[in-house]
């Protein structure tokens, strides 16, 4: 079995997740990537999505994260989240409601910048609604 | 001097006064333990935050390329006070203290003939300094009505500040709340928001050199810049949520002592009352004493 560290998931209201982990799977903003012990130090910020972890005892952590960023460093591995729900409380309402809510931000965006930033949320999250739909 | 019906009157009010308060501090208890739930809950995030910002700011010292959010504008003309304080009363000295502490800053950077622009959250600070500090006042935002905070409720006032910043509104950001350490005991502070400011970071902790070795996703540059400001909307909110508990705290000692008081002020009305419900049986003991001798 592989080597186990220290993970650690937490939004701005509460620390959701503290275990001792031997795989970690980040949604970061250019491409998806695995974590495993001796990682080298990382910094990437992440899209919506899915941070699935592998604890050390066999069992799986799945949530869905909105925003943030990842930092790995040798001392473990930590999530920070914007936004972060256990995928067990997740239902298609929700994916729903923050689509709308992101193409309301579309709508009301100001400036082109804004906009583009806008679109890319909403397609990040469509594409998840689309990825959810098939599992 | 009172009539026996008066003082009958007065204990009875004086009773019920003492029954709210001692609701009130029920509730404040009871607030707190979730407020102060709240608070912790919401610390580890934000020390992670500053210890990844703190080293990424750390390669970034001197460069002339560091996002303005971290080096100012280089002036420091025009102050930013951003005072948190509660939405309602009865809780102490903790909305006045804070105030207080802003007012004293506001002055200082007065009398240095710099300009101040206040921003209040909450109800009370905005009643506290309209006398007087009105004409600085830019903004009210009040939390009023809201059950928990949730970090959602507290982007707006950091959206709020990163535009007044970006339309360079202002060069330096000061946040003013209470620190909250037990119930007896809440500190008003003051933080410099703008331009961020991070703890010297332990060197001893897991080597220096690790974070030269640090890889960036997107870039150092991007990641600094999607992070600082998101840093101040997190700043405000553990402030927020540190001010919720400390009001809590500080409305808790005052409806304790506020219940004591009535206590001791219903006991001595009692004796006053009884002293003189004796003298009343006493006189007119006297008269029908004085009545039948008389006979």
């Amino acid at each position: 079995m592989a080597e186990a560290f220290q993970f650690e998931l937490v939004s701005p209201e509460r620390l959701l997740l503290s275990a001792r982990v031997t795989d970690v799977i980040v949604p970061g903003t250019e491409g998806e990537f695995g974590v495993g012990a001796g990682h080298s130090p990382f910094l990437s910020t992440m899209r919506p999505g899915v941070v699935k972890a592998l604890s050390e005892d066999g069992s799986k952590h799945e949530y869905f994260v909105r925003g943030g960023f990842a930092d790995v460093s040798a001392s473990g591995m930590t999530v920070l989240a914007e936004q972060a729900i256990p995928m067990a409380d997740l239902d298609a309402g929700y994916i729903a409601q923050q689509i709308q809510d992101a193409s309301e931000d579309v709508a009301d965006a100001k400036d082109e910048d804004a906009r583009q930033a806008a679109r890319l949320v909403l397609s990040q999250l469509s594409e998840l609604q689309a990825a959810l739909k098939a599992a | 001097m009172a009539s026996l019906k008066d003082l009958k009157n007065r204990i009875a009010s004086v009773k019920a006064t003492q029954k709210i308060t001692k609701a009130m501090k029920m509730v404040a208890a009871a607030k707190l333990r979730r407020a102060q739930d709240a608070a912790e809950a919401g610390r580890p995030y934000a020390e992670r935050m500053g210890i990844v910002l703190g080293n990424l700011a750390a390669g970034f010292e001197g460069r002339d390329d560091a996002p303005k959010l971290m080096t100012g504008t280089g002036q420091d003309q025009i102050h930013l006070l951003l005072v948190c304080t509660a939405e309602r009363g009865l809780c102490g000295g903790f909305n006045s203290s804070i105030a207080r502490l802003a007012r004293e800053y506001a002055d200082k950077l007065l009398s240095e003939g710099k300009t101040v622009k206040i921003v209040t959250v909450g109800k009370k600070g905005h009643d506290a300094l309209k006398r007087g500090y009105g004409q600085y006042i830019v903004e009210n935002i009040e939390l009023r009505g809201l059950k928990s905070i949730e970090f959602s409720d507290t982007k707006q006032i950091g959206d709020l500040v990163m535009g007044m910043f970006q339309d360079e509104k202002f060069d330096v950001c000061t946040l003013f709340y209470a620190q909250f350490q037990s119930v007896i005991s809440q500190v008003p502070t003051a933080k410099q928001l703008i331009p961020a400011q991070f703890e010297a970071k332990d060197e001893a902790e897991d080597g220096s050199s690790e974070d030269a070795l640090y890889e960036y996703e997107p870039g150092e540059q991007e990641i600094l810049e999607t992070l600082l400001p998101r840093n101040i909307a997190i700043q405000i909110f553990s402030a927020i949520l540190e001010n919720g508990a400390s009001e809590q705290g500080a409305r808790m000692a005052a409806m304790d002592s506020a219940t004591r008081n009535a206590g001791e002020m219903i006991d001595k009305l009692t004796t006053t009352y009884n002293r003189q419900r004796q003298a009343q049986i006493t006189t007119e003991l006297i008269e029908i004493i004085a009545g039948a001798e008389a006979l």
